[in-house]
């Protein structure tokens, strides 16, 4: 009975709403994890998980409450534990990981003393221990220079080094337990395969325990023995990895596997003007030079993906387009009509044929208008329509966009992630524009919902001859709703063209680290794809690496 | 009604202060017993029935100067803080919304101000233009406008650079409907509470300015002043010149008590969106 570490039973957590009234977010959850063994949370947002990880550690967000139940680690009761017991486990015995590293350190001062920090003050350690400790990780994980990178910032160091650092933070007084909220999750395709397999590396190497939480199911699945799903703060299914994936019970599990399923249909090239054209565009924030001698064409009624990792100038390609950050050079082109590069200078008209969607649909909303005053603004701006008129048509727009006509009277804040970005899109179409462009529109969404604002979007093509500019760096997106792909490193374009031929060997080799980097929903992938890699590199051939390295 | 019972005790206490000072302000000359500058008594008759707070160094009655008084002191204020915060919100915003050079100049400019001393520079300002309410308030405005730019500028700067701007931005809207639609329903909570403050202290510059001899001249009343023209009977053991103090420092207080609330309620809404 002792072989568990953590033990969970029928925890109850409650937080509080908007107005103050408790509601329960973790509803009689029970589980076990063994010494060496990693447990995979899984499950959207707002199922619970990231409130059960930092229960673990016997904490409760502010306003959160643990209600009732038992957390035994190591065969101590942390419920109801007194403050000093719970500081001298957390740390020590349980460590936490966060989502954004980035957030988590003190810009102030230097990594090493953060890192060591909790081993000196809880662990026993002395500074000198600590310090050897934490480099040996440093190595361990890949991170660059062992000996030098505790010296560093935290700004001078990539978000795919904080993100290891952060590990090596937990990692130093060696817990028994570490929690990982997200990880990867802010990180680029090509960084986060590195960071995962580092993490894996360095929990197999230690034998210690871990959770592992995440919305990404192919993603854990690398990584866990076994897989809790959760939704709505209960447990849908548990089991070993290998049977989640490939024969899952519950009907929400099925779901989950076979997200990212929708597909386009295939259009022919239409031999017209095309909707958008650029032309040898050049741009540079100061003296930063972001883009070289970018051009790409988009066709009426088609959608060109624009992928690569953050940094390559895939958002300041958006921003050019739409005139925000005039280029240095080259020409951009809307229907045969030249177009100038200043915002200021495009007429009212030409501002209206382009629009923009945002990747986080909650800034993108004016949270002190009403759904009505938002979508209705552009049809007063760009077409005077008023009183009845506008409130008709503002009905119309959310019913296109697959809303209750009940939202018109609403606020932003009352509204879910994915139906502010629905409402988005339709403040887009409101503008009744040639070509829209998607930054990123579904990362900040739940697998689930993007796939419902992909089904849209192509839905919404199909009936209205649209063209999408769909900047993502997400690949199993562009293989679901691309007709062209544009493949972007480091502010140039390396590959473009159909996506039958982007995505069929022989690749570019950049193309071919973002498309190996995927994670598949398959046993053993993150091991083969290393395997592979390293393979190819010894067969001589040219292997690229993340500029995030 | 909701909101007034969920209020915390302080804040019903602020409330109530300053709605009886309120009401003091509006119905003042009516209920005074006597005219503001008329002389009924000896100097400085103690409190009685005919003069329930007694009379000043002119032999004036306190009570009903001091309800005058209520009038012209809160209305300076009042008027200088609307002003101040009409023409500081204003420039603020611009500065944070257009940015570039706009903002450099006015930034500049605003630090050149708040680099001298206030009370000096309302000194020599009132000293040089003809005394007139007119002059006094355009110069409380003025100089506290400033701190209101500053302010403004901060929380614009904030949300200026929100996608839903931006959306507006591109959609070709003038600086007018970016301002007044969607920064400030946006900023509001912050500046409320700090209107609050702003009137306290300009409240009490006013009084100190009446202190000096520069603020509201006499005959009119207010409270400043009065403090001034009895100061000498502290010496007899007299304390006719607390009462004004008194009525300065307990509006103070019941502003400061609302503010308060306020500023809670802001930052704790905030803290949820």
């Amino acid at each position: 009975m002792t072989t568990n570490l953590l033990e969970i039973d029928d925890l109850h957590i409650t937080g509080q709403g908007e107005s103050g009234e408790p509601f329960e977010i973790v509803k009689g959850i029970s589980l076990r994890l063994k010494r060496g063994e990693v447990l995979g949370l899984i499950g959207e947002s707002g199922a619970g998980k990231s409130t059960l990880g930092l229960a673990s550690l016997g904490y409760a967000r502010h306003g959160c409450r643990l209600v009732h139940g038992s957390i035994r680690l190591g065969g101590k009761e942390l419920l109801g534990a007194p403050p000093g017991l719970l500081r001298t486990i957390r740390g020590v015995n349980v460590a936490y990981v966060a989502q954004s590293a980035a957030a988590a350190f003190n810009p102030a001062h230097r990594l090493e003393d953060q890192i060591v920090e909790a081993a000196v003050q809880h662990g026993g350690y002395s500074i000198a221990e600590a310090r050897a400790e934490a480099r040996r990780l440093y190595a361990k994980l890949r991170l660059p220079a062992p000996e030098r990178f505790g010296q560093r910032y935290p700004h001078q160091v990539s978000g795919g080094q904080l993100q290891r650092a952060m590990t090596v933070m937990a990692m130093v007084p060696k817990p028994d337990i570490i929690v990982f909220d997200e990880p990867t999750t802010a990180l680029d395709v090509t960084t986060q395969i590195e960071v995962l397999a580092a993490i894996k590396d360095a929990i197999r190497c230690e034998g210690m325990a871990a959770l592992y939480i995440t919305h990404d199911l192919a993603l854990v699945a690398q990584i866990a023995d076994r897989i809790m799903v959760l939704k709505d703060g209960k447990l849908v299914e548990e089991g070993p990895t290998a049977q989640i994936l490939h024969a899952p019970r519950a009907a929400y599990t099925k779901a989950l596997v076979n997200v990212h399923r929708v597909g386009g249909v295939m259009k022919p090239p239409s031999g017209k003007i095309p909707s958008l054209e650029v032309r040898g565009i050049d741009a540079a924030y100061g003296l930063l030079r972001v883009l070289h001698d970018v051009t790409l064409r988009l066709d009426h009624g088609r959608t060109v993906a624009i992928v690569g990792e953050s940094g390559s100038g895939k958002s300041t390609l958006a921003r050019v387009v739409t005139g925000l950050l005039p280029p240095l050079k080259g020409e951009i082109w809307l229907a045969g009509e030249r177009l100038p590069g200043a915002l200021a200078q495009r007429s009212k008209d030409q501002l209206r044929r382009i629009q923009l969607v945002y990747q986080m649909p909650d800034v993108a909303l004016n949270p002190r208008q009403t759904i009505e005053e938002i979508i209705g603004r552009p049809l007063t701006f760009y077409f005077g329509h008023r009183g009845a008129e506008r409130r008709r048509r503002v009905l119309r727009l959310l019913e296109e966009v697959e809303l209750p006509a009940g939202f018109a009277g609403r606020y932003p804040a009352e509204l879910s992630g994915g139906q502010k970005q629905r409402v988005c899109i339709a403040r887009a179409l409101a503008a009744e524009p040639e070509v829209m462009i998607c930054d990123e529109v579904t990362s900040a969404l739940d697998a689930q919902v993007a796939d419902g604002v992909l089904r849209l979007l192509l839905r919404l093509q199909a009936e209205t001859g649209l063209s999408y500019l769909f900047i993502t760096h997400d690949l199993a997106t562009v293989k679901a709703i691309a007709d062209d792909i544009v493949v972007m490193y480091q502010g140039k374009i390396v590959q473009q063209g159909r996506k039958e031929e982007v995505l069929t060997p022989p690749h570019h080799p950049y193309t071919d680290l973002l498309l190996s980097s995927v994670p598949e929903m398959e046993l053993g992938w993150l091991d083969r794809t290393l395997a592979e890699r390293e393979a190819r590199k010894a067969r001589g051939e040219r292997v690229m690496e993340s500029a995030d390295r | 009604m909701k909101t007034f019972a969920r209020m915390p005790l302080s804040a019903k206490a602020g409330l109530l202060i300053v709605l009886v000072f309120a009401f003091a302000a509006i119905f003042g000359p009516w209920l005074a017993p006597h005219g503001e500058a008329e002389i009924v008594g000896d100097v400085w008759e103690p409190f009685s029935t005919t003069f329930p707070l007694g009379t000043d160094s002119l032999g004036r009655d306190i009570l009903s100067r001091m309800l005058w008084a209520a009038r012209n002191t809160i209305g300076v204020a009042l008027a200088a803080t609307l002003l101040s915060f009409a023409l500081g919100m204003t420039l603020g915003y611009v500065a944070a919304v257009v940015g570039g050079w706009v903002d450099l100049v006015l930034s500049r400019l605003i630090d050149t101000i708040m680099a001298i001393p206030t009370l000096i520079f309302a000194l020599v300002v009132l000293a040089v233009l003809p005394p007139s309410l007119l002059t006094l308030i355009l110069v409380i405005a003025v100089l506290d406008s400033t701190r209101v730019f500053r302010l403004s500028r901060a929380v614009a700067m904030d949300v200026a650079v929100m996608d839903y701007v931006e959306v507006a931005r591109l959609r070709g809207e003038r600086l007018p409907w970016i301002i007044f639609r969607e920064v400030l329903p946006n900023t509001l909570p912050p500046l409320i509470a700090e209107f609050g403050l702003r009137f306290c202290f300009a409240f009490l510059f006013l009084s100190s300015l009446s202190f000096l001899g520069l603020g509201i001249q006499p005959p009119a009343a207010d409270w400043g002043g009065m403090v001034r023209d009895n100061a000498n009977a502290i010496s007899f053991g007299l304390i006719v010149p607390l009462i004004p103090a008194a009525a300065i420092a307990i509006l103070t207080i019941g502003v400061n008590l609302v503010v308060d609330w306020q500023l809670e309620r802001s930052s704790t809404v905030r803290r949820r969106a």
